[in-house]
């Protein structure tokens, strides 16, 4: 209860792509938060976006479009609203090539939470995303990116979702990749609150 | 995407349209070292001024034609480069090893 489907989030250049991906909004917000364990322990998520594609690169367009007015509604600056869109873009995309090793029709799917400080419900402290895989583990070794000194193709995805997210962790549970990513709102970044209060 | 090749002085234009992605990016790839490699282009201007969004394949892609290039002693050169692909380049820290210019009139006079 609570949720319905929306149908389909199309960017418009592609619309024979429109059957890899399905999203799914919450209706209203959840009146059931969780504790976010991680950064700050004030946080709390509340979840408001799924989106449940196929491992199929023409996917990756319509992912970017609905992230691109996700952020845009909560007010993200253009420029973190590029870098979190550049962050999951990258991300699917290493899912497409490394977890499912170019397999297409295999399932992804991505959960987006608002995340909220205290009771305050009007003014979000940051987005947080979850990407869920079933593919091979990804190796930890490879989250580290490799130093761009050395001009050479490949190798960039990790880089740029480091540089552009605050948050990038990465487990392995259940048999399932999960990616986290955060982006804060300016300027409610932990360190700042952790000073400031 | 689309992509086209014309002709200018001394070497081929190819004018990208649309995203350069996981997706799209092999076909820019294909295109680039089709002009380096095999017709051995002198000079290959990549027009990107309607390039939307670029991701770190067709970043890749752009370094291999870089490197085709300057194997074949050829010159791969970007132009018109908006601020969202620019700040993949930056992101990069390649926007010092690619020849780039701010319009089509500066890259050919380059």
């Amino acid at each position: 209860m609570g949720r319905r489907k929306r149908g389909i989030v199309g960017c418009g250049v592609l619309p024979e792509t429109a059957s890899v991906l399905n999203a799914t909004v919450a209706q209203t917000p959840s009146p059931r938060s969780r504790k976010v364990p991680r950064e700050d322990s004030r946080l709390r998520s509340e979840h408001f976006l799924t989106l449940q594609l196929e491992s199929n690169p023409e996917a990756l367009c319509l992912v970017r479009a609905t992230l691109e007015r996700a952020t845009e509604v909560m007010d993200f600056p253009e420029e973190d609203s590029r870098a979190i869109v550049r962050s999951v873009d990258e991300a699917l995309a290493n899912v497409i090539r490394h977890a499912y090793k170019g397999r297409t029709g295999r399932p992804i799917e991505v959960h987006c939470s608002r995340l909220w400080k205290g009771n305050d419900s009007e003014h979000p402290k940051g987005l947080e995303i979850l990407l869920k895989d079933s593919g091979a583990a990804a190796d930890p070794k490879k989250f580290k990116g490799r130093a761009l000194e050395e001009v050479r193709p490949g190798g960039l995805g990790i880089h740029f979702m480091k540089q552009s997210m605050d948050v990038v962790e990465f487990q392995r549970k259940s048999g399932k990749n999960l990616l986290r990513m955060v982006k804060y709102l300016a300027p409610q970044k932990p360190e700042a609150i952790a000073q400031g209060e | 995407m689309q992509i086209s090749a014309r002709q200018s002085t001394g070497g081929t234009i190819l004018d990208v349209a649309g995203d350069i992605d996981l997706a799209h990016s092999p076909a820019m790839r294909k295109a680039l070292l089709g002009e380096i490699k095999e017709k051995k282009t002198p000079k290959v201007f990549l027009n990107l001024r309607n390039v939307r969004y670029i991701d770190s394949s067709g970043i890749a892609s752009l370094v291999e034609g870089l490197k085709a290039s300057r194997d074949i002693g050829s010159r791969l050169i970007l132009f018109a480069l908006n601020p969202t692909v620019r700040e993949v380049m930056e992101l990069s820290r390649l926007q010092k090893i690619f020849e780039i210019y701010e319009s089509e009139e500066q890259a050919l006079a380059a």
